[in-house]
């Protein structure tokens, strides 16, 4: 009876929501409410104003950049909250550690007190989450992993002018580390990529975001009035508008990506980071 | 917008959303839903909105997917209700 009750108000609610999208204003169309007060200025006044063709980019990062910095926060502040939440740092040591010679396979057991091969390329170590050795795999991703890099990299640079920007390319940034994590190990990637530095770029993110804001005030204009640093820059204010478009897009990309690989590591060895996926 | 492809892709919105609340298995669950991002990209993409589209290809198809099977890993596969 409840279920029927249930589904019976989620079919009217349904009803009702559809009926409203008939008073939408059709797809693309120019007269619609949204496209004839602010819009027409932002199509017709980005490329003069800030010197950016793609329009998308100079609305979130200058034109609205107060959200995009709170964004920035937000991101930041879920890196944070993950890491207060699944962060353990009990120290609480196995009593035998298993290393794997990967050139033989032959696995030697060390007790405690014995000495351990760390860091050697030769031992592997094996902990619950073990899996064997993936040639395939491990040779793929160390292949195409430059490639993505390079390419989260013209996204971020090339945001101005075609789709992407600080928050796609620091999720494909994120995404490669993560890559990396999976095909060989948690261990080796947090010896690459350490937790350190992704505590220390999600937060210099957000500071280089909010300190070019204060910058454009020392130089006389609002927060984030990018046209400001004109006099630094030694260009025009539209030119001074579009590098101040580039480093905050820089400062999205790196609080990104290491929030990203913040909560990476957090999840996949439930605050740990000795073993993971 | 080209209508067939439009009919489509919704259609395959409403199928992945549909299974990835009614599956058992959490794995399946996860899967589905970066299934369904990737079509939500797609027809963003069929939309114009290529910003949009590239922001929900990587957060909504590939990290939070990841995120997901991440959790899954270190939780339970099956749910309980």
């Amino acid at each position: 009876m409840k279920k029927f009750a249930v589904i019976l108000g989620l079919m009217i609610w349904g009803g009702l929501l559809i009926y409203i999208a008939d008073d939408f204003p059709g797809w693309g169309d120019p007269q619609a409410p949204a496209s004839v007060n602010l819009s027409p200025y932002y199509i017709e006044q980005s490329i003069p104003d800030t010197d950016v063709p793609n329009v998308v980019t100079s609305i979130l990062a200058d034109y609205r950049g107060f959200d995009t910095m709170f964004e920035t926060a937000v991101i930041f502040t879920a890196g944070l909250a993950c890491l207060f939440l699944l962060r353990s740092y009990s120290t609480k040591e196995p009593d035998v550690y298993l290393y794997r010679h990967t050139a033989t396979g032959v696995i030697l057991r060390i007790e405690k007190g014995g000495t351990i091969p760390v860091g050697s390329a030769d031992f592997e170590r094996i902990d619950a989450t073990w899996v064997p050795h993936d040639l395939i795999i491990k040779t793929t991703c160390r292949l195409i992993l430059p490639f993505v890099f390079i390419f989260a990299l013209y996204v971020i640079a090339h945001g101005h002018h075609s789709p992407g920007g600080g928050f796609q390319g620091g999720v494909i940034l994120g995404a490669a580390t993560i890559i990396f994590a999976i095909s060989y190990n948690l261990r080796t990637a947090t010896r690459n990529i350490t937790e350190r530095f992704a505590a220390f770029f999600s937060a210099a993110g957000v500071l280089l975001y909010a300190s070019t804001g204060v910058l454009c005030m020392f130089f006389g204009g609002n927060f984030l009035d990018y046209g400001a640093l004109a006099p630094l820059f030694g260009t025009t204010i539209a030119g001074a508008r579009s590098l101040g478009i580039l480093i905050v897009e820089i400062g999205v990309g790196m609080s990104v990506m290491a929030v990203m690989s913040s909560i990476y590591y957090n999840i996949s060895s439930n605050g740990r980071l000795n073993e993971g996926l | 917008m080209i209508w067939p492809i439009d009919i489509i892709i919704i259609s395959f919105v409403v199928i992945c959303g549909i299974a990835a609340i009614s599956v058992k298995d959490l794995l399946s669950s996860a899967i589905l839903f970066g299934a369904y991002s990737f079509m939500m990209c797609l027809l963003w993409a069929v939309m114009g909105a290529v910003d949009v589209a590239f922001t929900e290809a990587t957060v909504g198809a590939g990290v939070s997917t990841v995120f997901f099977v991440a959790a899954i890993f270190r939780t339970s596969r099956r749910t309980r209700d």
